[in-house]
């Protein structure tokens, strides 16, 4: 299943774990990105934390985390290939994946549907 | 995600300023895909098909920028050139026709209100006599501002003819100039900060050859009503595209050109900006021009900091406003421009750093939403200028 935020992350949940990325919507608005900072395996995150960094040519942008939970790693691809999110924003541009410490999180999140009609009032 | 603003759209426009101004071409941009910012008081294309494709198109093709925005001025009156030298330290009076030269605006400190630049050409007054004009193009952030302290400052004598009734394309790329001749014939005869009278189908062009990005190329003023028929007819040819702000802003950072408002403003002296080359042999002896005193001491002695390019260690872009700092983390410096450079596949950045560290090799260290980059300074252009002058031709 997957869930999203206002603020253009997604996360696929199975059972506990989530990974974490933004949507496409969000890297056309970024364009051209050159540079992802990921979370480290371990770290804790709050609902909202700032998770990670995604750099186009034009600007910086942070990623918040969709939910709470322990880091169990981020995307090392990124590191050499940032336009991965660019070319595959839902799949192989993932960010992070992330352990759930509360699973109640995710009905505060957005399903596809609620997320594309939010993202055409845009 | 936070908001993916444009770094672009967010010094030029003060809060104050009244709604965004639409350019002559601004429906042309949106039938061609231009994501549209507002940027110096105007909306503008940031991209079309995005930043990096445009920026390295550009550096092996050609690219059609609109630079409408920018501040066309005509001044004639008798004696405008020595005039002119009250305020601009380039040699004026030296100037010939046809002939193009930067230069920079400045205040009684020696600050730099704009930088712009300056070309003599042939002009009939009232009463059909032959004689010379002074075009200038200055920045568009600026142009009201500097027509203010040009008519201060020049005598009555003196008209300033704001051209908004013109717009300015620019084509940039090593294969604009024979492009475009195939339009209008007779463009490739100009060399590199030279310019012309020419016609497009009974329009009137002014042409000069020069640019914003380091690569060869044209600046072409176009009246308004034709503007958009003579880009369709520039976008016809396969060579050329239509380049947005963000390609615009990575080349001429990758050329080590300044932005007016970011590498420059009216704290900065010529000499902290390292642009010396405007500062004509002839003026810096007379020592005639507005902060004359204080530059002059500056290029004697040094200034305290000066305008650098530096290459970052890492992808990761370190922008405009990150800080540079001393072993000790004290802040000793500041970035004033930064981006990821597509030709180079690196970032790159300008900044003013104390005098000491100023030669390139140096490591710096910079520090940004509190991460710390390491840097070390480079020469500029970062990427060469391919230029086409007088004799190379």
């Amino acid at each position: 299943m997957r869930y999203f935020t206002e603020d253009h992350e997604w996360i696929d949940v199975d059972g506990a774990i989530g990974t974490v990325g933004i949507t496409d919507y969000a890297q056309g608005q970024l364009g051209d990105i050159v540079f992802v900072d990921v979370p480290a395996e371990g770290r804790q995150l709050s609902k909202g934390d700032e998770a990670a960094v995604v750099e186009s040519v034009k600007a910086a942008s942070d990623v918040y985390t969709p939910v709470s939970g322990t880091v169990l790693e981020g995307n090392a691809a990124l590191a050499d290939q940032p336009d991965l999110v660019n070319s595959d924003a839902d799949g192989e541009g993932w960010f992070f994946r992330i352990t759930l410490s509360d699973e109640s999180e995710l009905e505060e999140l957005m399903d596809e549907a609620a997320y594309e009609a939010f993202v055409a009032k845009l | 995600m936070s908001d993916a603003e444009t770094l672009l759209n967010v010094e030029d426009a003060p809060e104050d300023q009244e709604e965004p101004q639409l350019l002559p071409l601004d429906a042309w941009h949106r039938a061609h895909g231009g994501r549209m910012v507002p940027f110096a008081g105007y909306i503008m294309p940031v991209q079309y098909e995005g930043i990096m494709a445009e920026h390295l198109w550009v550096r092996e093709s050609a690219g059609l920028f609109d630079v409408s925005h920018m501040g066309q001025l005509v001044l004639t009156g008798e004696g405008v050139d020595r005039a002119l030298e009250a305020v601009l330290p380039g040699d004026i009076q030296g100037l010939g026709v046809n002939r193009m030269r930067y230069s920079l605006l400045l205040n009684d400190e020696g600050g730099v209100l704009d930088d712009l630049m300056i070309t003599r050409r042939a002009s009939t007054d009232e009463d059909g006599h032959p004689g010379t004009e002074l075009y200038m193009v200055v920045n568009g952030a600026t142009k009201y501002d500097d027509i203010g302290y040009l008519l201060e400052t020049l005598s009555d004598d003196v008209t300033i003819n704001l051209q908004d009734e013109q717009a300015l394309l620019a084509v940039q790329g090593p294969k604009a100039v024979a492009t475009v001749a195939r339009l209008v014939p007779g463009v490739d005869s100009l060399v590199f900060m030279t310019a012309g009278a020419f016609d497009w189908n009974g329009t009137p062009l002014w042409i000069s050859r020069s640019g914003y990005t380091g690569e060869d190329g044209l600046e072409i003023s176009v009246p308004a009503e034709a503007v958009a028929a003579f880009a369709d007819a520039l976008l016809a040819q396969p060579e050329i595209r239509p380049i947005g702000l963000g390609a615009r802003d990575s080349l001429r950072l990758e050329a080590g050109l300044p932005l007016y408002g970011h590498d420059l403003d009216p704290e900065t002296t010529p000499v902290m900006a390292d642009l010396g080359f405007a500062l004509a042999k002839k003026r810096r002896e007379a020592a005639d021009f507005a902060g004359a005193a204080r530059i002059l001491a500056e290029r004697e002695s040094g200034p305290a900091v000066q305008r650098v390019g530096l290459l970052v260690t890492g992808r990761q872009p370190v922008r405009e406003g990150a800080s540079v700092v001393d072993a000790d983390g004290a802040v000793i410096g500041r970035v004033t421009s930064g981006g990821f450079a597509p030709t180079l596949g690196g970032a790159i950045a300008m900044a003013y750093v104390p005098t000491d560290l100023a030669a390139p090799g140096t490591g710096v260290r910079l520090v940004q939403r509190g991460k710390v980059h390491e840097a070390v300074v480079a020469a500029m252009p970062f990427v060469p200028h391919r230029y086409v002058r007088q004799g190379a031709k």
